[in-house]
């Protein structure tokens, strides 16, 4: 025990000393927070709209009127045939076109035709902005036909916005931030500094010495730890009072699955170190296998609902994906423990399995 | 009683196909200064790291300071110091903080600690300098505390893997009259060099190449047995034959 603080003392004068560093890994939540939340927002401003209407009757207008009047989107007008839709479409005067059928004088006059139909055809070369602009646009044309027709409404569509009525992005993000960074300090700058001492041949200088190897990685994992408990301080302080994000959950909750997740991130970076010869390798296999993943397959920035199946599949083994599913199961929709239960089960067993792997490595490698 | 503090039989060690140490046998007497010669890729560090149990052997047995060095590798490591190739304390803390960190280490008390420390400090001349950072000393000063530092806790034994190497003539004559001062306590000098005339200082040498102990003695033996002027020539008849450099 004394052997182990005499080692944490050491780790955290290290990293005291090593300021740079130590401003990176404090400052990045913050500046991370601040990119994501404000600067990097799929939210859409400025859709360029235009309607085809072959009959200009009360809803139509009505539903120009709306459009017309709708901060997010521009009016650009009507449109009289097929060939100016195709042409407003090609040269980018408008991202979608409204184009309606006949039939919706008949549905204005009570009747209830056969085939009614509004279709919004869209600009899908960024298929995130079109998403979300026809989703603008579907709402507030079936808005408006709800209206017109009543009850009777042949053309029913009812999409529902929930826990985030105004589609905010910086919602979505900061759960996935949480776990980004979270694993960067505690698996890659870990593992890069285990991989140091491998370098440097002080190592050598350790495992000659009658201290476990447990001991060394264990005492390495202290301040890191810390510095990840601040880190996610950080975060939800900003989270709350800079992003305005509701925290619905208890807070004791979203913190007790933080620190399970801080722990599988360190036995991640153990078992990095124990495979890789140089920082380099390490920075690499944690970039490779942890980091990519985690932008693409974890929901930080691609819904998993939208990436293709194979690829869902795959993302089930990201841990991360589980950690920002529970984050925001419990911060923005703010259910109880149940909920996550799964998400907790998933990660615990992953960290059972890294921190075995970890150790077992560890034992083997260091003798 | 054993007075042979080392005692190897037999040793091999494979790394797959290579084989890395080719069944060497022998042994260093209690006190002794043992030069460990040889060529680099010779085996010598490989060696070292079975000795200190940094490595399990692939066959063979033998002792150090007692205790088996297949399964008593725990009991060795408090009794043995070690010095590596590499300059081996962190750079980023002080030759006070080094100093405390492998005292406690090897579970010395902190006031004994404190009284070594200002000692050891005092005698390599650096007590002035105690507060600063060691990457900022010069490296012969740097290896004589990582020499001090692994005899802190007084070994049976400490293993000095090319101590001198970049070090300046007059450092490394300072070098030896410590590594002289180490073994009149009783404790046994284990030490590996590229220097030639440094193994001349040593009681006794063996040179190894391609994973096997060529030959082994004083270095009066050597010269005589192979008929040269100089631990030098000796050395660069036996390396010229070698397969692997």
């Amino acid at each position: 025990m004394k052997r182990f603080i005499v080692f944490i003392k050491k780790e955290t004068l290290q990293i005291l000393r090593d300021y740079r560093t130590m401003l990176i890994v404090i400052l990045m939540p913050a500046v991370q927070i601040v990119l994501f939340g404000f600067a990097l927002s799929t939210e859409i401003n400025n859709i360029d709209v235009a309607v085809y209407a072959p009959i200009r009757n009360n809803t139509i207008n009505n539903i120009s009127n709306r459009i017309a009047s709708n901060s997010y989107i521009n009016f650009k007008g009507y449109l009289n045939n097929a060939q100016e839709i195709n042409h407003a479409m090609k040269s980018g005067e408008t991202d979608i076109v409204i184009a309606f059928s006949r039939h919706i004088d008949e549905v204005e006059a009570g009747a209830m035709p056969a085939e009614t139909s509004v279709e919004i055809i869209a600009d899908a070369s960024n298929p995130v902005s079109a998403k979300t602009a026809t989703g603008y646009v579907s709402s507030i044309i079936s808005g408006n036909l709800a209206e017109t027709a009543g009850a009777s409404n042949p053309i029913k569509i009812e999409p529902h916005m929930l826990y985030n009525p105004q589609l905010q992005s910086s919602y979505i993000f900061v759960p996935g931030i949480l776990g980004f960074i979270i694993l960067i300090i505690c698996a890659m700058i870990t593992s890069i500094s285990i991989v140091r001492e491998k370098e440097t041949g002080t190592i050598d200088m350790l495992l000659v010495s009658p201290v476990r190897p447990i001991v060394i990685v264990g005492a390495k994992l202290v301040p890191y730890f810390a510095l990840s408990c601040v880190n996610l301080a950080t975060i939800l302080i900003l989270a709350k009072y800079l992003l305005d994000i509701p925290m619905q959950g208890s807070i004791v909750l979203i913190c007790g699955i933080s620190l399970l997740y801080i722990i599988m991130s360190l036995a991640f970076g153990i078992l990095v170190s124990t495979i890789s010869k140089n920082q380099i390798m390490a920075i690499l296999i944690c970039a490779v296998v942890m980091i990519i993943p985690v932008i693409m397959l974890s929901g930080l920035i691609f819904p998993i609902e939208n990436i293709p199946v194979a690829l869902q599949y795959l993302s089930c083994i990201v841990p991360a994906r589980w950690y920002i599913e529970a984050m925001r199961i419990l911060m923005i929709e703010g259910q109880p423990f149940s909920a996550v239960l799964k998400q907790t089960v998933i990660l615990s067993s992953m960290t059972v399995i890294f921190l075995f792997l970890a150790i077992r490595n560890l034992n083997k490698t260091m003798r | 009683m054993n007075e042979n503090i080392i005692d190897i039989k037999n040793l091999t060690k494979k790394f797959g196909a290579f084989t890395a140490v080719n069944n060497i046998s022998f042994s260093v007497k209690k006190g002794e200064i043992f030069g460990f010669l040889g060529a680099n890729g010779a085996g010598k560090s490989t060696a070292i790291k079975m000795l200190c149990g940094l490595s399990r052997p692939t066959s063979g047995n033998g002792t150090v300071a007692g205790f088996d060095i297949l399964c008593e590798y725990e009991q060795i490591k408090s009794r043995i110091g070690y010095m590596s190739q590499k300059f081996s304390l962190y750079d980023d803390l002080t030759p006070m903080e080094n100093i405390t960190l492998f005292g406690g280490i090897y579970g010395l008390k902190r006031k004994d600690i404190a009284n070594k420390a200002s000692t050891l400090l005092e005698n390599l001349g650096i007590a002035d300098k105690s507060k600063q950072l060691v990457q900022s000393l010069p490296l012969g000063e740097k290896q004589k505390l990582a020499f001090s530092i692994s005899i802190l806790h007084n070994p049976q034994i400490v293993f000095l893997d090319e101590p001198t190497g970049g070090v300046d003539p007059s450092s490394r004559r300072k070098f030896w009259e410590m590594i002289y001062e180490t073994a009149s306590k009783g404790i046994t000098v284990f030490v590996t060099t590229h220097y030639m005339e440094e193994a001349e200082y040593c009681d006794r040498i063996s040179i190894m190449a391609d994973g096997e102990i060529k030959t082994l003695g004083s270095p009066q033996e050597l010269k005589n047995n192979y008929m040269a002027t100089s631990i030098d020539e000796v050395f660069r008849k036996i390396a010229t034959k070698a397969i692997r450099n």
